[in-house]
């Protein structure tokens, strides 16, 4: 049985069409997924990613806590800071990938994937450290996401500039939006501009009439899941259940700039990372250059040997062609010409550098 | 949803043309285009292939997700819109111009369904 998010109804009267995903019912397009993709790239798109996993840490314990369950080091961040690191099993594969928020030395909030909300929820409970409170606070919170070059301009018809997080990574924990309280960060997963707006669930469509009528003269459109897919996936930005998993290390899914492994106290899975040593098997970026479309899970072949998997594929609306993410067994250098499997038929693919797509800053 | 009267149609979202000298147009429902979204890539068969009524002849690609393409018809393909192969998107523009494949040597079965019969199929006013 799907729950809905506070915004459903908004979803049907915007004319979404509606799907289930991660235990939710959600849009996965508007208009069309080239069409909201393409509006996030020039000018702005609104989703909502009210699904969504929210956990608060309190306490003496908190820092402690989290820092055995992350692999980057969060006793150098300031308060008003977000981080992203993964957790990982003992083993060294990885539990999920998260955003830690620092309020305060001794409270933060970690944002978790949907699909994964229970199992993270058990995870964390499981190694809480002593005079540390924790709470999944996912179903008091509904979180927008606000994306695309004119995202800050059309933010600032809303609340006042100066009360928004200026900087990539940073939040604001109390803004007023069109008289809506909401914590925004200045993060998302689309590789472009733009924030994260959370606010108490009866709100929510308050919030998301008042973003929609205040940017929709400027090209802001709402977008769906679809978008937010492909969008995430030009900007080669990891997916749980396919770059990252429980079979999957933090350093396979070359996130190594997110491991910490010296930090003090040490984080659970380190001593495994590092017993394995520097991993062969690696994340590739893959431009389709024959004729078809890799998904996720296609074989991947090299001199006509299997060389790994595809985890993620599609159409780039904003490139204009086929790209894919892959696991590849060996170190295999940009330039590299593959074969992927798509459904029977040997397709060719270049093996490229990632990002696929970087925006430009202003 | 436009569901042209002159054509015939099948429960898996085909039209079907009958032109003249036995020739068979096949292409995908205006229902179908909607369903899948924007398409970005379409497999075709060659001209020669045999197609079978039943099995898939050809697959297209939304951004989302792949579809097979049933043949509504059993017999040897004549023609194929290479203009598709390039332009795929014309099928979300014009799904009833936008024919897939044309068929030949084969009169057009009994079992199709009529526009009303679609219709009702596809439960849209």
């Amino acid at each position: 049985m799907e729950k809905k998010t506070p915004l459903y109804e908004c979803h049907i009267a915007c004319g979404g069409k509606i799907v289930p995903f991660a235990g939710y019912l959600l849009p996965v397009q508007y208009t069309g997924v080239i069409a909201e993709h393409l509006a996030v790239r020039s000018k702005a798109g609104l989703f909502d990613v009210s699904h969504m996993g929210e956990v608060a840490f309190e306490g003496s314990g908190a820092l402690l806590t989290l820092q055995r369950l992350c692999t980057n080091d969060l006793a150098t961040m300031a308060d008003g800071q977000v981080r992203y690191a993964m957790m990982c099993y003992e083993d060294g594969g990885v539990v999920d990938d998260v955003l830690v928020y620092r309020h305060g030395a001794q409270r933060y909030l970690v944002v978790v994937n949907a699909a994964n909300r229970d199992k993270d929820v058990a995870w964390m409970r499981a190694h809480l450290l002593p005079d540390t409170a924790m709470a999944d606070v996912s179903d008091g919170t509904a979180q927008l996401a606000l994306q695309g070059p004119l995202a800050m301009q059309l933010l600032a018809r809303l609340a006042p500039d100066q009360s928004l997080p200026q900087k990539n990574y940073t939040f604001v924990p109390e803004v007023w939006v069109a008289g809506i309280r909401c914590l925004i960060s200045r993060t998302g997963y689309t590789g472009e501009d733009g924030v994260e707006l959370y606010c108490a669930p009866a709100e929510a469509p308050a919030l998301w009439n008042a973003l929609l009528e205040a940017g929709a003269a400027d090209g802001l459109v709402p977008c769906g899941l679809g978008a937010r897919d492909t969008l995430r996936l030009e900007a080669a930005m990891p997916l749980y259940g396919h770059e990252l998993s429980a079979d999957i290390t933090p350093l396979e899914a070359r996130l190594g700039i997110f491991v910490k492994p010296g930090k003090p106290g040490g984080f659970i899975g380190g001593e495994a990372l590092a017993a394995r040593g520097t991993p062969t098997r690696g994340r590739v970026g893959l431009r389709v250059t024959g004729r078809g479309i890799a998904r996720e899970d296609c074989p991947v072949y090299r001199d006509n040997q299997p060389a790994g998997r595809t985890t993620s594929g599609t159409h780039a609306p904003y490139l204009g062609y086929p790209i894919a993410m892959a696991l590849l067994d060996d170190d295999v250098p940009a330039g590299t010409m593959v074969e992927i499997d798509v459904r029977g038929r040997r397709v060719e693919a270049e093996v490229v550098p990632l990002p696929f797509y970087k925006r430009t800053k202003k | 949803m436009n569901i042209p009267a002159t054509l015939r149609y099948t429960k898996s979202h085909e039209w079907v043309e009958a032109l003249p000298e036995g020739i068979i147009s096949v292409g995908l429902t205006d229902y179908a285009q909607h369903e899948l979204g924007d398409i970005v890539f379409v497999n075709l068969p060659q001209i020669g292939d045999p197609v079978a009524a039943g099995e898939r002849f050809a697959d297209v690609e939304s951004v989302k997700a792949v579809s097979d393409v049933y043949s509504p018809i059993s017999g040897v393909v004549q023609a194929i819109n290479e203009a598709l192969l390039t332009d795929p998107a014309a099928i979300n523009a014009d799904p009833y111009g936008a024919w897939l494949i044309r068929v030949s040597g084969v009169a057009l079965p009994a079992d199709l369904l009529d526009a009303a019969a679609y219709q009702a199929e596809i439960g849209e006013d």
